[in-house]
Parts: structure tokens; sequence; C-alpha cells
């Protein structure tokens, strides 16, 4: 009787598009607009992706975010290399300054000043040149895609396309110079400034004079300490905010979902997904039932229990569900895939794939629920109505 | 009114083969609807069928024909009177033992044949077998078999479409022949069909009720089939008219294979 659900539901092929159309819809809206939401949530962590190694992360208690610099005592970083646990520390400057290019126009750039003596929290990957190089004098690296567009020079001839900044470039951060070291390869960020690596000294002399420099501290944990435990010790001992690298990362993500209009946007993209999908799904199984219901009806009459009728609506829905469901996420990875070389921010989880196939699941449930209502009911005596 | 229920003792048992009682109702009322838009359906039938006899049902349009082979059958509840299908009541019975009861005792051909478009004719002929809980092959097997029987054994992997009306309803036979139900109730099972192939569809049916000692109950509106009833049962409003003999056992004894002419 399952072979025979299964192929009743190609009784009518435009109709069993339908349904499957209904369900793809909703699972590829769901996984793509999910995918790019994703995507862009993880570029507001990029920074912290970037820096690497360290365990954990300490900042002063009211920020937020990567983003949100609210610089600390100097003598921070001694009090926590104080802590027990803690195997290394290393100060990070973070700030936003003002780059005056050598054509005489200014940008914003992220500036990182990473220790003098160990470099923590470099780059992720160099295109050209070493992090090393920043212990030269008045080094800076910049970031790839920075460099090749804001970063970049005019055109030398009109209509040409911009010279990308490079190595051995100069440029002016607040009245100070910067050579270019290197080329760096970053993880695309949320804000597209241009990110400027240095080191922390240097940074300090680039930023504006101001009482306080130390924006992060950057932490190793000692072999065998529990990462959570040490952050809590950090923050009690020193009164200063410590998370571990996934911590802060989430607690970016929320205050961007919490102060941001983007997951009302997203959420409203798959809702309307899930929304459209289901009328279309529900609707078309619901009539696919109603055309069927004389060929149901007979099953009825010739002594075919509610229990079986039941399973093979339910096992109909299910087929649609997972045909649907593939072609839906095939159709969002293959958007994906081809949009791979574009800045478009695009993350395809496994979570995102759940919640799209529970989606799903959910409305060919709903679907199957009308028809097995209407099936159930059904007086097997309309069998030999005309 | 109630003068109908008169005339069934007056039925010729004679021109029934006589054997033990498949179907016997009693009074048998349904209306359907209630208050104004109600419809007395039938009005107190009362009828029996032999085992292995051929009961044609006749009647102008909506005077209950329908409704009453529904309630025979076991699709539709009677609202009162009695009546026993091989010894068992239905209004005794839970909704899942009638359904079960049907599946193993019951066959039905209808007008519209109601074959699944999907279905190769010989799934389609499987699927009482399945119902009833046989293993897919066996059901498989049964089925072939059965639409060798029905003249139809070349055509198993054909898809209902690609056959005429008559092979079509012939299929239907087959289905409501492979599980040997003991009961076969056919609403208007030629009306679909031209002249001949009717006739063909009849003799058919006519062939495997005596070899099969089936009881059929056939609803029709054509009377050029009526010489394969053993009985004729004509139904007015609501209400059994009168039962004559007809010339099945003729028919029958003829055998199918003369033919289609009357
Ligand atoms: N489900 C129903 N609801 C309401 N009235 C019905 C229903 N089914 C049948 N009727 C009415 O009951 C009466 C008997 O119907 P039934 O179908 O049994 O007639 P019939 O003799 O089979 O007619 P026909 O020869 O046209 O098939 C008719 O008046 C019909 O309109
Ligand atoms: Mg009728």
């Amino acid at each position: 009787m399952n072979l025979l659900a299964l192929k009743m539901l190609l009784n009518d092929r435009a109709k069993y598009a339908g349904i499957v159309l209904g369900v793809m819809l909703a699972s590829m809206v769901i996984t793509q607009q999910g995918s790019i939401f994703v995507g862009l949530m993880s570029r507001t962590f990029a920074a912290i992706t970037d820096a690497g190694g360290p365990d954990i992360w300490v900042m002063d208690p009211k920020v937020q975010f990567i983003d949100d610099t609210k610089p600390m005592q100097a003598t921070a970083l001694n009090r926590v290399r104080g802590v027990p646990g803690v195997a290394f520390a290393a100060p990070l400057y973070k700030g936003l300054l003002r780059v005056r290019l050598d054509n005489g126009e200014f940008q914003n750039c992220n500036v990182i000043g990473l220790d003098d003596a160990t470099l923590t929290g470099g780059p992720p990957a160099m295109l050209e040149g070493k992090v090393e190089d920043l212990r030269r004098a008045d080094a800076v690296i910049v970031d790839a895609v920075g460099a090749s567009t804001r970063l970049a020079r005019k055109p030398t001839t009109p209509g040409g396309s911009p010279v990308p900044l490079k190595v051995g470039d100069t440029m002016e951060l607040n009245d100070r110079r910067g050579v270019v070291v290197g080329i760096s390869l970053n993880t695309r960020s949320f804000q597209s400034q241009p990110t400027i690596y240095t080191t922390f000294s240097r940074a300090t002399q680039f930023a504006p004079r101001e009482r306080k420099q130390l924006t992060f501290i950057l932490v190793n944990a000692a072999e065998g300490e529990d990462h959570d435990a040490l952050c809590e010790r950090i923050s009690e001992s020193t009164g200063l905010a410590a998370y571990t690298r996934d911590q802060f990362k989430w607690k970016t993500v929320m205050h961007f979902v919490n102060n941001t209009g983007i997951p009302i946007n997203f959420g409203m993209a798959v809702s309307l997904g899930f929304v459209i999908g289901a009328l279309i799904t529900g609707f078309m199984f619901f009539s696919f039932t109603l055309d069927n219901l004389r060929f149901l009806g007979t099953l009825k009459a010739m002594g075919t229990s509610d229990r079986t009728l039941l399973r093979m609506i339910l096992l109909q829905a299910v087929s649609v569900a997972v045909v649907g469901y593939g072609l839906g996420i095939g159709a969002a990875a293959w958007f994906g895939h081809s949009m791979s070389g574009t800045p478009l921010a695009f993350r395809m989880t496994w979570q995102l794939l759940f919640v799209a196939f529970c989606a799903v699941v959910v409305i060919c449930m709903l679907a199957a629920m009308l028809s097995i209502r209407k099936v159930m009911k059904l007086e097997p005596a309309i069998v030999f109505k005309g | 009114m109630t003068s109908a229920s008169t005339n069934v003792p007056a039925v010729p048992t004679a021109a029934s083969p006589g054997r033990e009682i498949a179907v016997r109702c009693r009074a048998v009322t349904k209306t359907y609807g209630t208050g104004n838009s109600a419809v007395k359906a039938l009005r107190g039938v009362d009828i029996d069928v032999h085992s292995g006899e051929l009961l044609m049902l006749v009647g102008p349009s909506g005077c209950g024909k329908t409704t009453l082979i529904s309630v025979i059958a076991g699709v539709l509840d009677r609202d009162g009177g009695e009546c026993t299908v091989l010894g068992e009541d239905y209004a005794r019975m839970r909704s899942d033992a009638k359904t079960t009861f049907r599946g193993r005792n019951v066959g039905f051909v209808f007008q519209a044949f109601n074959l699944i478009p999907t279905l190769t004719i010989a799934e389609n002929v499987s699927v009482p077998m399945l119902i009833n809980g046989s293993p897919r092959t066996a059901a498989m097997k049964a089925a072939k078999d059965m639409l060798a029987q029905v003249g139809l054994g070349e055509r198993v992997n054909d898809i209902p479409s690609r056959l005429s009306g008559g092979q079509q309803q012939r299929v239907a036979i087959a289905r409501a022949l492979v599980h040997q139900p003991r009961l076969l109730v056919c609403d208007e099972p030629t009306s679909a069909l031209d002249h001949v192939t009717g006739q063909k569809v009849m003799e058919l049916l006519r062939q495997v009720a005596s070899a099969h000692e089936l009881s059929l109950v056939v609803v029709t509106h054509d009377q050029r089939i009526f010489e394969f009833a053993d009985r004729i049962a004509e139904m007015d409003d609501g209400h059994i008219m009168r039962i004559t003999a007809g010339s099945g056992h003729k028919v029958a004894a003829h055998g199918a294979a003369t033919g289609a002419g009357r």
C-alpha cells in the first residue's frame, strides 16, 4: 500500500510538481536567506576570528561588541597577567583612525595595534610580506580588500581602474607616516572599512592622545585550565569583563541582532518564504487529495482502514517534503556557490539546514493534516456517486 | 406505500438457485439530511439475495437503488430495519470491523471503473489482496492470474488509460474478484460501455458468479442486460415494487461464448 501511495502522487504530475515546488520554495528561501543572515552575522566578529589564537578576551565591562572600543587603564595588563591560570596576556589596540592617502583624501580605517614583543592577534594570512615586517620603522600591514578598494589610488588614466595600494607605498595616520610592508588576507568584515595592522606602541602614537589606549587584552590559558572558570577568575580579581573567544563572538552577534533591524528584515523574508511555501504546499496537497478522493473512497470502500489511509497520506507528505527539501537546499547551495567570488555574505550551516528541514516537515504535516481530516470524514458511499 | 413489502413473499424463489440466503433486508430505511431538506431514499425495503444468484436492481432515477446497495455493501449505515449480510449485521459491528469485513467479503464494480490511473492494471487488481494483508508478490501473482481469467493476461503492465472502456471494466471486475469475496455489488457496470461491450462484461460477471458461488447485486438502467439476471427487483420511491424471475439461467446454460446478441 505504501508503494501505491507514492505512485498515486503521480496521478497528476502538474500538481505533484506544484506541491514539490511549494516545499522547495520554502526550504530554499529559508536556507538562502538564513545563510546570508548567518554570513552577515559571522562577519560582525570577523576581527575576533582573524585575531586567531587567544582563548580569552579581556575588556572594559561596558564593551558590547568587538568594534565597541572602551579602553582600559594600562595597568590592567599586569593585573590580568597576575591572575592564576593565565599563561600569557598581550595588549591589543583597536580603534577607528582617519588615514590620509597621498592624494590628500581621508579614509576611516580600523587600526589594530599588536603586542610589540609577540605580535599576538595578527592577520590570519599574508598575501605579501610577513607579519614580522611590522617591526620595521613606520611599518603597517593593509588588508587586501582595503588595499584594492577604499585605499586604492585614483586611476592613472581617466576611466581606468584604481591602482591598489602596494608594499612600499606610504600613508599618513594622524600626521605620522606609515609605510606599507605587507598585504594581509582577512575575513570580510561587517563594516567595510579597511583594516590596518601595526604594533601596539606605534598604534598609540597614531591614535589621538588619550589617557587610556589599551582596548583588549588577549589571554592564553595555562595548559588544562578551564576557560570559563578562568574568565570568572579574571573578572573577579580585576573587575574587567573576560569572555572566551566563542562567548565574545556570540556577544558581538547578539549586539547586532538586538540593536539593528537586520534580524527583522531576514526574519520577514524567512517567514514570508515559510508562509508562501506553506500556502502553496497546503493548497496544492489538499487539492491533490480532493482530486483523489474518488480513489481514496474506493480504497476505503474496498476495506482500507483509516489507519492505512492516514499512513499513506503521511507517506505522501513526507516524500514531497524530502524531495522538495532536497531541491530547495540544493538550489540555495548552488546560489551560495555561484556567489562565492562576490562580497555577498553566505554561510550555510547544518543548524540552518536542520531548521529548514523542520520548517518543511511542519509545512507538510500541516498540509497533510487538512487532507487527513478530509479523508477520515470521507464516507465510502461516495464511491457510487457519479 | 406499505403494500410494496407485501410483494416480497410472492417472489418466485424457484427462479433463484435456491441456495442459502446471503443478504436479508427487512424494512430497511434510510433518510438523507434532516428537516425540510430530508430525502427518504429507502422507505422500508425487504429483499433477500441468495448465494450464487445474480439479482438486478432496476428502477427510475432517484428511487434509491444506489442507496440500497450501499447499505448492503456496508459503506452506508441504514437508519432502521434489519439487514444481515453473510450472517453479520453491520449495525452491530465497530467501524474498523466493518471495514475489515468489506475488505474480506465484498467486491465492488463501479460505473466509472475507479481504477487508479498511475498503477498498472496488475497493481490495480492486486489492491484488495494488499488490503487484506497479502505480501506484494503473492498479491501480484493473484492479480495476474485473475487478469488472465478475464482475458487481459497480456496487458498486465499497461496503465488503465491505455485500455478501452470495456477492458477497463474487465480490470475492475478482476479487482472485485481477486480476493474471492462472497458478495459483489455493481452500480451501473455497463452504462459507460457500448452495447456489445456491455453484453460481454455481463457475460463475464455471469460466468464468474456461477463459477465462484458468488452473490451479485447489479444496479442497472440498461434493459438490454436484464436477460443476465436470475431475478429482477424493481424499485420505486424507496420501495421494492416487484420481483420477477429473469432468464439468467438460460444465458448461463448457453455458455458465455454464445454471445452478444439478444
Ligand atoms: N448523499 C446524499 N444526500 C442527500 N440526498 C441524497 C444523497 N444520496 C442520494 N440522495 C437522494 O436519495 C434519493 C435516492 O438516491 P440514489 O442515489 O439511491 O438513487 P438511484 O436510484 O441510485 O438513482 P440513479 O439511478 O440516478 O443513480 C435521491 O432522491 C437522491 O437525490
Ligand atoms: Mg445510482
